[in-house]
């Protein structure tokens, strides 16, 4: 048979050698968020990379500086739009930190039940989210099918699935229903069994582990000095949880374990997440044993907190005091305060600087992914382009925060 | 918590350490903008303090005040476990100059906290490697957390512009060209074309 390129020459033959410019994102399916990278390609070969984020940006510290303290609530659900239980929160015990008021002790148990129930499907997205990206569809469904039940709760506690903006100044919007934690043990029992099913679908596939293991691998010192932490921080080795650390609401009363990886490279990062999901549900449980069933949930400050609806139309007083908080807004003393707790992705920290009116000064928001995902380049250069997709995919870029 | 720290940056840096406070149990120092690569560094690398992670980055704007940027460091140190917020001021009554020294040589995460910051607040970082907007376009005009940055002010959009006239490469811009993208208005090639 007469080769087909018979009548070419010989220079037409040879492949170009100079580097190719790809363009991967703003929207590619294989991504985990909206990110650009434009990539300078050798063959297969990453040469050289640039990570572009913003297209995500939405102004969220600019709108913040426009509404009251307890108006940032809503803005602070969409910045990681997976876990908005802890931005909530977080938020919550920045301003806290600021006014010196600490809430009741059912309403901490509370939110760490909640918090929990958060990054447990914070987990459950990226590490399904990851697998189907590397192909694996039915974990993903798996995955998700768990942090569906999991959602219920959250609905049937706060009344919205995704974005709750259940947090208030000095407490939480509502009360524990009396099903909460009958429905938590019942879902955890399903969820954990969920994960454990899931698990074995992609620890004991060949390719899933050689897509992962050794790949995007970093130092301790490259993530420190990079900024990172949560599950890619712990991944490499470093046991740096901020509940742990600096334990805040009652984490420093239960009992949990901090995993670590050993070589910080894209398996790790998926174990830690897999293994804080059974270290939450661990938490969960003893948030269920040892919250009590009655007691207030907020705190019984005037300064912050809406009176109940009756007085409001029956009293003077408390019509004038609704008034003044909605449409002034809690007046928070003067100062500036630096609030942090442990995100899905990592520490989550609250700049807060108020000038003692009833509109925040300045709200900065430490998210965590934005240092991850600066760090990102550095796992991508050197390595093949099939690669980028389940090391960005470890790294659970949350578009939300990570662009503001 | 790092009481300690504040207590060595005095003994060591003396005048340039302007102020000193523990408001809510967060130790803060302001320093001179001269000496915030040294102070930086010094943190970074003494024994006894060793803040080896820079947690956070920003500008405040304090229009009424000159200097009237405030930018405003979080450090941590994970091997000491303890804090501390270092804070310098910079820049006239209209933000003429607004130059600080990188400290991305300290902390490799400033790099990418220092271009929002600069984005942002408009802080120019002298010797950081690659200074650029990060979450804006490069065409926008202005810095929105400025004070005196209009929340409401839109700005025009942009008309699709290839590499070469962007004149920047590896920049942000436009993904698809108006004849890409779409299957109606995608270029078809002929052969005549191509030859």
């Amino acid at each position: 048979m007469e080769p087909i390129d018979l009548d070419l020459e010989e220079s037409e033959l040879e492949l170009p050698a100079e580097p190719m410019r790809l363009n991967m994102g703003p929207s590619h399916p294989a991504m985990h968020g909206t990110v650009r990278m434009v990539i300078e390609l050798s063959g297969e070969t990453i040469d050289k990379v640039d990570v572009q984020i913003g297209y995500l940006h939405r102004g969220f510290e600019k709108m913040c500086e426009r509404g009251t303290w307890a108006q940032v609530f809503p803005y602070a659900d969409r910045l990681n739009y997976v876990s908005p239980m802890l931005n909530n929160v977080g938020y919550a015990l920045a301003v806290e930190k600021l006014c010196n008021i600490s809430v009741p002790d059912r309403c901490q148990w509370y939110r760490m039940g909640l918090g929990e129930l958060a990054r447990i499907s914070d987990h459950l997205t990226c590490t399904g989210a990851m697998a189907m990206e590397l192909g694996a569809f039915t974990p993903f469904l798996w995955f998700i099918k768990a942090r569906d039940m999991i959602w219920d709760i959250l609905e049937e506690e706060t009344g919205a699935r995704l974005t709750h903006s259940f947090g208030r100044i000095g407490g939480m919007a509502a009360p524990p229903t009396p099903k909460f934690k009958e429905m938590v043990r019942a879902s955890l029992k399903k969820v954990l069994g969920i994960l454990e099913e899931g698990e074995k679908m992609l620890l004991k596939n060949r390719i899933f582990i050689d897509r992962l293991e050794k790949v995007g691998v970093i130092s301790q010192e490259d993530a420190i000095s990079l900024g990172w932490t949560g599950p890619c921080l712990r991944a490499t080795g470093v046991s740096y949880d901020v509940r742990k650390a600096h334990p805040y609401l009652k984490y420093d009363e239960v009992e949990f374990e901090v995993p670590v990886g050993q070589r910080g490279d894209t398996m790790d990062r998926f174990l830690v997440r897999l293994a804080e999901i059974r270290q939450s549900a661990l938490i969960l449980e003893q948030v269920c044993q040892r919250m009590a069933d009655d007691g207030p949930v907020n705190v019984d400050d005037p300064r912050v907190m809406m009176p109940p609806k009756d007085q409001v139309y029956n009293t003077i007083e408390a019509t004038i005091q609704h008034f003044k908080l909605v449409m002034e807004g809690a007046k928070i003393p003067k100062g500036e305060v630096y609030s942090y707790t442990e995100g899905g992705n990592g520490e989550l920290g609250f700049y807060l600087v108020s000038d003692g009116s009833g509109t925040p000064y300045r709200v900065r928001i430490r998210p965590p992914c934005f240092s991850v995902v600066g760090g990102v380049a550095q796992l991508i250069q050197g390595g093949m382009l099939s690669d980028v997709v389940p090391i960005f995919g470890s790294v659970n870029m949350i578009g939300g925060e990570c662009d503001h | 918590m790092s009481q300690l720290a504040l207590d060595r940056l005095k003994a060591t840096f003396g005048d340039a350490i302007l102020e000193t406070h523990s408001d809510f149990g967060d130790e803060t120092a302001v320093v001179r903008p001269e000496s915030w690569l040294a102070i930086c560094r010094f943190l970074r690398q003494d024994p006894a303090l060793q803040f080896d992670m820079m947690s956070d980055l920003c500008g405040v704007d304090y229009p009424d005040r000159v200097p009237r940027m405030e930018v405003v460091a979080h450090l941590y140190s994970l091997s000491r476990r303890h804090r501390i917020r270092v804070k310098t001021r910079i820049g006239d009554a209209e933000l003429g100059t607004c130059e600080l020294d990188s400290v991305t040589s300290v902390w490799r995460t400033a790099d990418w906290l220092e271009r929002e910051t600069y984005d942002m607040s408009g802080v120019l970082f002298r010797g950081h490697p690659d200074l650029r907007r990060i979450l804006m376009y490069p065409e926008f005009v202005g810095h929105p957390l400025r004070k005196d940055y209009p929340a409401q002010k839109a700005q025009p959009l942009l008309e699709y512009r290839t590499e070469e006239e962007a004149g920047l490469t590896l920049e942000k811009q436009a993904p698809f060209g108006p004849d890409e993208g779409m299957s109606f208005g995608r270029r078809t090639f002929t052969r005549s074309e191509e030859n």
